[in-house]
C-alpha cells in the first residue's frame, strides 16, 4: 500500500447547537493527522471537503423534533448534492438523526426506551467491512464505542426494516462484549439493535454511537479510530471512482 | 414608608432609613427595588461577609480571588483554571426542574464571563429520604441533564445524600470548571469613561423579578406561589452565547463580560462599575431587548431572564459584538454606556427614572450583626453501649443499598460525562480528571460536604469536608490546589444557626490554613428552612480543583490486577459518631464526628502522592462514609475483582464493627504489585503512617476469612439499587 501523498481533507458541520464538531475535529487533525475544515450552516460551499461529518450536539436546540430544523440549513442541500455524487457523508449522533430528517437516510430515532438521556458505553457488532467507513474493521469485529443521546432508539417501519435488512444496510447492532445481539445489550431500544445504517449506495452511513470519544487510550478506548483511518483511507478513492 | 412594600422588596426600616439618609430623599419605586434586591442576602452577603473574610484566599498560583465571577488558579503552561460553585436551592424546591437547570446555566456564565471556556460541571445535591422525596430527586437530575447535555459540557461529578432534613429544603449546588489561558483571563471590570454597555443573549421578559430576595427568606406555603420568581432555562441559546462569548473573547474589542445572574441588569451594571474606583453608568432601559409587551422599567431593571449577558465594549467598536451575535442569529444592544460620575442613572427613553450612587448599591447594605449562640449538645454516642456486629456480611449489603451510599451509576449515565474527549477519570470513583488537550496536564474535580458531621459538630465537619475533597483528588494521583465553596444553612437570624454558620466557616478556614489551600469562590445560601422544624442540616460543600502534571499517572480506585496487595494506609478508631452505619444499622444520628489531625492528613497526601509518582499504585481510594469496608467493597466493584482477606482482629479498644465500618478519616485503600511492598513499607515509615495489609486481589468474592464472604454480584445487586 502507498502512503497518501494528500491529507484527506474533512469537513465537519457547525449547526448552532452542535458540540462534537470539536471533537471531532480534534481526532481527525490531532490524533489523525489529517486536513480539517469547519462548515458553517449558513454557507453553502463544502470547501472542498473529501468526507462531510454531521457531528453530535442538540442542532437548533433539537426543540421541534431532533435534526428536523437543521435538515433545511443551506450547507444541508450541498451535503446531498455530495452524496448524490457518491461523497462520503458521515452522520454522528444528532448527524445521523439529521439525515434520517433529510431523507439521506431511511428511518427515524425516536425517544429512547427508558425515557432517559443515556451515556456509557456499548459493544457494537461491525456487520460490513466492505463499506469505505469499515475497511479497517475485521469480520465480525465488535467495537466498544460510548452513546451519549436521548433520542438514539432506532424504529422503521415494517417495510422499510425488512428492506435495509434485506439489503445489507445495517452496518452497526448493539451486542454483547461476546458480540451476540441481545435485548439486554440494547441500551435504548431500536429495532433489531440497530446502532447504524447506511444508505443503499454505501457511501452515507448513520451512528448513534460515537466514535470521536474513542479514538485515544486515554479516553478508555481507540476502537473509533477504525473507523476514521477507513474513512480517510477511501474518501479520495471513491471520489476518484 | 409602608411596611409591606418594603417587606415585598426585603428591606428592613431600618435599612430604609439608612437608604434615605444616604440618597438625601426617598427612593422612587424602581430604586427602591434595586435597592431591595442588591441588599438582599443572596447579593449583599449582609450576614456572611464578615465571616467570609476568615477565609484564606492567597497562595501560590492564586490569579483571581474572590470578588470576581470566578476565582481561577495558574496551573502551568500558560493555562489557568477557572471555577465556582453556586446554589440553586429555593428555585429548586419549587421547580426541581427549572430550578436546578437555570443553576447550571447560571454557574456556567460565571465562568464565561471570566474568558475561559467552561470544560466541566458538578453539582453536590441534598434531598429528602426516597421515595417521598422523589418528584425533587427526580426534577433536579433531569434538569441538570437537560440543561448540562445539551450545552455539550460534560457534567463529571458531584455527590448526592438523603436525609430527612432535606425534605422540603432540597440543596442544589452547581460547580463548573472552565479553561482559559491565563494571559486571556477577563475580569468583569466596567473600564473608561464613555465605553459601551451592550446586552446580549436572551430577550427580556418578566421571569423571575425578586429571584434573590425570594432566596433569601424562608420558604412557607405561600412558596408555591413564587413560581414566577423561578425563572426558565433555554440551553441552546446558552451554547449559541457561550460560543459567541468565545469568539468575543478573541477580539480586542471587549473591556469586559459580566454575568446576568441574580438581580439581572441592576446587579450586573452596578458589580461591574462597582469593581472600578469612581465609575459609573448611564442607561436606557428603552433599549433593551423585550420579548413583553408593556413592561415598565422596574420589570426590566430587576427581570432575572436567563442566557443574558452585559459586554463593556470600546467605544466605536460595537459593530464588531454585534456581527459576531449576528452571525449566532442572537440580539445584541447598545443599552448605555461607562461614566466616570459613580452614580448608576437609569434613563426610560428621555426621561431619568433612577439614580443611585454605585457603592450604595453594592456596599452599601449594613452589615448584619448576628448573634451565634451553641445549641444543646448534640446527642452523645455510648459506643460501648452499642451491640457487635453480628453478621457482617449481610451489613456490609444494607450498607450498600444505602441511598447515601450506593451506586451513582443510575444518575451520572443521564449526564453525557464525555463529550470534549477530556474525561480521562470518569465519574464513579473518588474525584474525576480532565486533560488539559495538548498538555500532559490533568485537572481533578470534586465535591464533598456531610451535613451529618456539620450537624453534630460545624467546626469539625467542615474540616472533615476540606480534608475528604483533599483526598478525594489525591486518590486520583492529583494534588489540591484550590477550593471553592458553598455554604447552605438554615436562618441566620435564630442564634443557633448563626453559631453553626460561624463555627463551619471557622473549620473551612482552619483547615484550607493547614493544607495550604485557598478559597478563591464561593456562594452563601441562606434561610435553607420552612420554620426551625424542618431547618436543614448546616452544609458547607467544598468545590475543589487538583493538577496532576502528567494525567498518564493518575489513578483509579478500582482494583485491577490479580494478586495485587491490597493495603489500608492509616489507622482506624472507633470513629462511629455520625457514621453511615449508626444511622443504617442503628437508626441514630449521634455522636461526635471522627477526630481529624490535618498534619497526618498531608502526611497521608504525600504518602499517596509520592508513591503515586514513583508507579508504585495500580489503584487508589479514599475511605470515607461507610469506612473500610464499604470502600474496599467500591473498589472490588469498580475493578470487576475481589479479594481475599485473613480474619480482622483489631487490636482493643478498636471494635470489628469501627474497624469495618467506622469512619476515621485520613486513610485510603490502595493496591500494589507485591514487588513495591518494601518501597511501601518504607514510604509509611518516613512518613509514620500505619500500613496495614488486608488481603490479596484476586477472585470474585469479597472475603475476610471467618468473617464474611460476598460474591461481586451480590454486592453489585445491593449497590446498584438507585440503578433502575
Amino acid at each position: 500500500m502507498f502512503r497518501l501523498e494528500v491529507a484527506v481533507k474533512f469537513g465537519v458541520v457547525v449547526f448552532p447547537g452542535t458540540w462534537s464538531d470539536r471533537d471531532c475535529g480534534w481526532v481527525i487533525d490531532r490524533v489523525l493527522g489529517q486536513e480539517l475544515t469547519y462548515l458553517w450552516h449558513k454557507d453553502s460551499d463544502l470547501k472542498g471537503c473529501d468526507c462531510v461529518i454531521l457531528p453530535g450536539g442538540f442542532s437548533y436546540g433539537d426543540y421541534l423534533r431532533t435534526g428536523a430544523i437543521a435538515r433545511f440549513a443551506p450547507i444541508m442541500e450541498k451535503v446531498g448534492e455530495f452524496a448524490d455524487r457518491g461523497g462520503l457523508v458521515w452522520g454522528i449522533c444528532n448527524g445521523f438523526q439529521v439525515l434520517c430528517e433529510a431523507g439521506l437516510l431511511p428511518g427515524a430515532l425516536i425517544r429512547n426506551a427508558s425515557l432517559e438521556f443515556r451515556c456509557e458505553w456499548t459493544n457494537l457488532l461491525v456487520e460490513r467491512t466492505d463499506l469505505p467507513f469499515t475497511t479497517k474493521c475485521s469480520d465480525r469485529d465488535v467495537l466498544r464505542v460510548p452513546i451519549a443521546h436521548g433520542e438514539g432508539s432506532y424504529f422503521a417501519d415494517p417495510a422499510t426494516l425488512s428492506r435495509i435488512e434485506q439489503r445489507g444496510q445495517v452496518v452497526f447492532r448493539y451486542c454483547d462484549a461476546g458480540g451476540r445481539v441481545i435485548p439486554s445489550a440494547n441500551p435504548n431500544g431500536s429495532l433489531h439493535n440497530i446502532a447504524g445504517i447506511v444508505n443503499a449506495r454505501g457511501n452515507v452511513l448513520g451512528m448513534m454511537p460515537h466514535p470521536e470519544r474513542c479514538a485515544e487510550a486515554e479516553l478508555g478506548g481507540t476502537d473509533g479510530l477504525k473507523l476514521f483511518r477507513s474513512a480517510a483511507e477511501n474518501a479520495l478513492k471513491v471520489l476518484v471512482s | 414608608m409602608d411596611e409591606r412594600r418594603l417587606r415585598e422588596v426585603a428591606l428592613t426600616p431600618d435599612e430604609y432609613r439608612v437608604i434615605v439618609e444616604q440618597l438625601k430623599r426617598a427612593p422612587n419605586e424602581l430604586e427602591l427595588g434595586m435597592l431591595g434586591v442588591l441588599w438582599s442576602e443572596h447579593c449583599s452577603y449582609k450576614s456572611s461577609k464578615a465571616l467570609l473574610r476568615r477565609l484564606p484566599s492567597t497562595g501560590a498560583g492564586v490569579v483571581q480571588g474572590p470578588g470576581e465571577n470566578a476565582g481561577a488558579v495558574e496551573i502551568g503552561e500558560g493555562w489557568s483554571v477557572v471555577f465556582k460553585i453556586e446554589s440553586h436551592n429555593h428555585p429548586s424546591a419549587i421547580e426541581p426542574y427549572q430550578g436546578a437547570a437555570t443553576g447550571v446555566g447560571g454557574i456556567i456564565r460565571d465562568v464565561i464571563a471570566m474568558g475561559a471556556r467552561p470544560i466541566a460541571l458538578l453539582d453536590s445535591l441534598r434531598f429528602g429520604p426516597l421515595p417521598q422525596s422523589s418528584r425533587h430527586f427526580e426534577g433536579v437530575v433531569a434538569g441538570i441533564a437537560g440543561y448540562g447535555n445539551c450545552m455539550g459540557i460534560p457534567t463529571v461529578g458531584g455527590e448526592v445524600y438523603f436525609e430527612d432534613c432535606y425534605a422540603s429544603n432540597p440543596l442544589v449546588n452547581a460547580m463548573c470548571v472552565g479553561l482559559v489561558r491565563t494571559d486571556q483571563l477577563m475580569r468583569a471590570r466596567a473600564e473608561g469613561a464613555g465605553n459601551y454597555l451592550m446586552l446580549v443573549g436572551a430577550d427580556t421578559g418578566r421571569d423571575g423579578i425578586h429571584g434573590a430576595s425570594f432566596a433569601s427568606v424562608e420558604l412557607d406555603e405561600s412558596s408555591s406561589e413564587r413560581r414566577p420568581a423561578v425563572q426558565v432555562g433555554n440551553p441552546f441559546l446558552e451554547k449559541c452565547l457561550l460560543e459567541a462569548c468565545m469568539d468575543l473573547s478573541h477580539t480586542d474589542a471587549v473591556v469586559a463580560i459580566q454575568d446576568l445572574g441574580a438581580a439581572g441588569l441592576t446587579s450586573a451594571v452596578a458589580e461591574c462599575a462597582g469593581r472600578v474606583e469612581g465609575a459609573g453608568a448611564r442607561l436606557d432601559v428603552g433599549r433593551v431587548p423585550r420579548r413583553e409587551q408593556a413592561m415598565t422599567p422596574y420589570d426590566v431593571m430587576l427581570s432575572e431572564s436567563q442566557e443574558r449577558m452585559l459586554v463593556v465594549v470600546r467605544r466605536g467598536r460595537e459593530r464588531e459584538v454585534e456581527t459576531i451575535f449576528q452571525a449566532w442569529d442572537m440580539t445584541s444592544a447598545v443599552i448605555g454606556e461607562v461614566t466616570d460620575d459613580g452614580q448608576l442613572t437609569v434613563f426610560d427613553g428621555r426621561d431619568q427614572v433612577a439614580r443611585v450612587p454605585v457603592g450604595l448599591l453594592t456596599d452599601g447594605a449594613p452589615m448584619r450583626r448576628l448573634v451565634g449562640l451553641p445549641p444543646e449538645p448534640p446527642y452523645g454516642l455510648e459506643v460501648d453501649a452499642l451491640p457487635p456486629l453480628a453478621d457482617a456480611g449481610a451489613t456490609l449489603l444494607r450498607m450498600l443499598a444505602s441511598p447515601n451510599l450506593a451506586s451513582r451509576r443510575g444518575i451520572f449515565r443521564r449526564y453525557d460525562h464525555m463529550v470534549g474527549d477530556s474525561t480521562v477519570v470518569a465519574p464513579g470513583g473518588d474525584a474525576a480528571m480532565l486533560r488539559v488537550k495538548g498538555t500532559r496536564l490533568g485537572i481533578a474535580v470534586t465535591t464533598d460536604g456531610n451535613g451529618r458531621y456539620c450537624h453534630l459538630d460545624p467546626h469539625l465537619g467542615a474540616q472533615l469536608a476540606v480534608a475528604e475533597a483533599a483526598r478525594n483528588i489525591v486518590a486520583t494521583g492529583a494534588r489540591p490546589v484550590a477550593v471553592t465553596d458553598c455554604l447552605n444553612f438554615a436562618n441566620p437570624d435564630r442564634p443557633e444557626v448563626y453559631w453553626e454558620l460561624e463555627e463551619a466557616v471557622a473549620g473551612l478556614a482552619y483547615a484550607c490554613r493547614a493544607l495550604e489551600l485557598p478559597v478563591v469562590s464561593g456562594n452563601v445560601s441562606l434561610y435553607n428552612d420552612s420554620g426551625a422544624e424542618s431547618a436543614i442540616y448546616p452544609t458547607p460543600v467544598v468545590g475543589m480543583v487538583g493538577v496532576i502534571d502528567d494525567y498518564g499517572k493518575r489513578l483509579g480506585a478500582g482494583l485491577r490486577t490479580e494478586g495485587d496487595f491490597v493495603l489500608l494506609i492509616g489507622s482506624s478508631h472507633n470513629d462511629l459518631g455520625g457514621s453511615e452505619y449508626l444511622k443504617v444499622e442503628h437508626g441514630h444520628v449521634a455522636g461526635r464526628p471522627p477526630a481529624l489531625d490535618l498534619t497526618r492528613e498531608r502526611a497521608v497526601h504525600r504518602l499517596i502522592l509520592s508513591a503515586a509518582q514513583s508507579g508504585y499504585l495500580h489503584s487508589a481510594h479514599d475511605c470515607a462514609e461507610g469506612g473500610m469496608l464499604v470502600a474496599l467493597a467500591e473498589a472490588c466493584l469498580l475493578g470487576g475483582l475481589g479479594v481475599r482477606c485473613p480474619a480482622i482482629r483489631p487490636e482493643r479498644p478498636l471494635r470489628l464493627d469501627a474497624a469495618f465500618f467506622g469512619e476515621s478519616p485520613s486513610r485510603f485503600i490502595v493496591s500494589v504489585p507485591s514487588r513495591a511492598m518494601p518501597e511501601m513499607q518504607s514510604l509509611a515509615r518516613r512518613h509514620n503512617l500505619e500500613l496495614s495489609l488486608l488481603g490479596l486481589a484476586g477472585g470474585d468474592h469479597l472475603e475476610f476469612e471467618s468473617q464474611l464472604k460476598v460474591s461481586l454480584t451480590e454486592l453489585r445487586d445491593a449497590w446498584e439499587v438507585l440503578v433502575h
